[in-house]
């Protein structure tokens, strides 16, 4: 028979200032714990709802990024003609031919310079793109010198409010609206029509290719024709992979440096813990003796223990969920380091992370518990008995 | 002519201390009768509290037998050991040895948690027995907020609350001023007289071993004088 739970509640009860401190410690690991893999996620989450499942990113082989990568005319006419892809309302294919350019900005505040992805993007760019909104203007005219700039740049940057010009690719580019990424990578991004951008920065070929597909069950074919075209030296990945890809090298730091940090402050969570439990065992030696004596057995004793420091588990668990969830409210931005342009991002709280956070926090609860736990159950009866 | 309800026979019991063996009972021999009021008495290191907590049974012998209504509670392993004690043995210390966290009614209580007894009657039979004690109105204090001599009836009502077989008593007056250790001799001789508990008591104290109906003086780990 186990002893009653409220024992073990009113021992941590009675000892608020040691169970605050102990358990703040806990907390404190649980929120960098849980503050990472919300990073982690919030990157991955902004990155992959950058795509769409039935759109194809058609990029140079080997390249990577969109940066790196090249298609000729020829090849985004090729392209352009497989009955793979599909046609909008008025019988032309969803296609956005796109060139992508990196500029330097100087960051509100500070005047910091950091990359920016420029996007020239076809005709179908929006279209292709459901998520992205305009806010506030409109959309840049086809064959003039306009742009919009993506909300995140506009919070970031100086120099990038709706009316004002900016100078890049040795031309003044008007800015007319301001678009909603949907929370994805586009909003960190500048857009433009894509021949006007090839033409100021002097390029010969695209970076890109966005395709629409009939259904997203045409993504085989269509990269196995790419394939054995050998004019296309090209490669097809679908969207939500491609940017899924972008995010791994950073989000695989994230997690290596926030896990390694966890784990360092873990140990001294833990002996935190024990040294608590140690002392709450060595204070009531005469009370384990007693309850020894009135027929509770050695597994009792232990379960009371134990159940004491997974409570401070708990506890600590659920102070360092609660403060890693207020992180939700901010947003950061970093360099993204496959695209070298800035990514804005939020943390990402979910059920996932959660249940995580708190395992975590059960675990050392009962780390730090388990050795005090045994030693409790261990005494012999007489002896525990005279420590009164 | 009443009924042994605690046979001894032969019991020894020694401590390793600093690598030799100290005999702190030898080939002891001693029956207790059923409604017995029994003072353990002797000087100290003379073993009447290592007698006692054999007797209850939170400690082994070296060798001998030591039976308890039939049963030679030497030879039960430890879980089943625990198990008599629960039912068999209720326990009165010096200290009062109240669980400070758990109010005076939950302290009577504790005891039976470990039987089958629903939450609704375990709390009738503790007001119960609170009562008994007098304490009626002292249910939801905690150990901390009662004088000795009420902490002492606490704990006498805790260790009557499963109607044990023995009561074991190590100097319960131990730690109290007179007019308290009067009042807890007297309900103890109550539970003696009117239960008609058989009490097992260790005390140096003249007059609480005098209310006793018999004293074993203990020397040496060796029985003395039984009167």
């Amino acid at each position: 028979m186990a002893i009653p739970i409220s024992y073990s509640l009113r021992n941590l009860w009675a000892r608020k200032l040691t169970t605050a401190l102990t358990a703040g410690g806990m907390a404190l690991v649980v929120f960098v714990f849980a503050t990472v893999l919300m990073l982690e996620q919030g990157l991955r989450q902004t990155l992959v709802s950058t795509g769409a499942y039935d759109n194809a990113l058609v990029i140079r082989r080997a390249a990577g990024t969109e940066v790196q990568s090249a298609v000729d005319r020829t090849q985004a006419a090729v392209l352009e003609s497989r009955p793979e892809v599909a046609l909008g309302p008025d019988g032309v294919p969803l296609v956005s031919k796109e060139v992508v350019v990196l500029i330097s900005l100087g960051k509100k505040g500070s005047g910091k310079p950091s990359n920016v992805v420029i996007r020239g993007v076809g005709d179908a760019g929006l279209t292709l793109r459901p998520q992205v909104k305009i806010v506030e203007g409109r959309t840049f005219r086809p064959g003039s010198s306009e742009i919009i700039v993506g909300r995140s740049i506009e919070e970031r940057f100086s120099g990038v409010a709706l009316g004002e010009r900016l100078r890049f690719g040795m031309r003044e580019w008007t800015i007319v609206g301001l678009f909603d990424g949907g929370r994805s990578g586009f909003d960190s991004e500048i857009w433009g029509d894509a021949d006007q951008m090839i033409q100021a920065f002097r390029r010969s070929m695209f970076s890109s290719v966005l395709v629409r597909l009939n259904d997203a069950s045409a993504f085989d074919s269509f990269t196995a024709a790419l394939t054995d075209d050998q004019r296309l030296t090209l490669e097809a990945k679908r969207e939500t992979v491609f940017y899924a890809e972008q995010s791994e090298t950073l989000a695989r730091f994230i997690r290596i440096l926030g896990l390694t940090l966890s784990i360092i402050f873990s140990i001294g969570a833990v002996i935190g813990a024990m040294i608590t439990m140690y002392a709450s065992v060595a204070n009531r030696t005469a009370e384990i003796g007693t309850l020894r004596a009135l027929g509770f057995r050695r597994g009792s004793i232990l379960l009371a223990f134990l159940f004491e420091s997974l409570l401070l588990g708990v506890i600590g668990g659920a102070i360092g969920v609660a403060g890693a969830s207020t992180m939700q409210l901010i947003t950061i931005s970093t360099v993204n380091w496959q695209s070298f342009a800035e990514l804005a991002f939020s943390f990402d709280l979910t059920p996932g992370i959660v249940f995580a956070a708190m395992t975590f926090a059960v675990g050392m609860g009962f780390l730090g518990g388990v050795l005090p736990a045994a030693q409790a159950s261990r005494m012999a009866i007489v002896d525990a008995l005279r420590a009164a | 002519m009443t009924d042994v309800i605690v046979r001894i026979r032969g019991l020894a019991k020694s401590y390793r201390r600093g690598g030799q063996s100290v005999p702190v009972l030898e080939d002891l021999d001693l029956d207790i009768r059923s409604g017995d009021f029994l003072a353990l008495m002797g000087p100290s290191g003379s073993g009447k509290s290592t007698l006692l907590n054999l007797i209850a049974g939170i400690d082994k012998p070296d060798r001998g037998t030591l039976e308890v209504e039939g049963v030679d509670i030497t030879r039960l392993g430890e879980s089943d050991l625990a198990r008599w004690r629960a039912s068999h043995v209720g326990f009165i210390f010096q200290f009062y040895n109240l669980l400070p966290v758990l109010t005076a009614l939950e302290n009577v209580e504790l005891p039976l948690v470990l039987t089958s007894l629903g939450r609704r009657e375990r709390r009738e039979r503790a007001e119960l027995a609170l009562s008994m004690v007098g304490l009626s109105d002292r249910v939801k204090h905690y150990p901390s907020e009662l004088s000795g001599g009420q902490q002492q009836r606490v704990a006498i009502a805790r260790a009557i609350i499963t109607d044990p077989t023995l009561l074991v008593a190590d100097e319960p007056t131990g730690d109290l001023d007179r007019v308290s250790a009067g009042e807890i001799l007297d309900l103890i001789g109550r539970l003696n007289s009117e239960l008609g508990k058989t009490i097992i008591m260790v005390t140096h104290d003249q007059r609480a071993a005098e209310r006793a109906h018999s004293i074993v003086n203990l020397e040496k780990g060796a029985l003395v004088r039984a009167t």
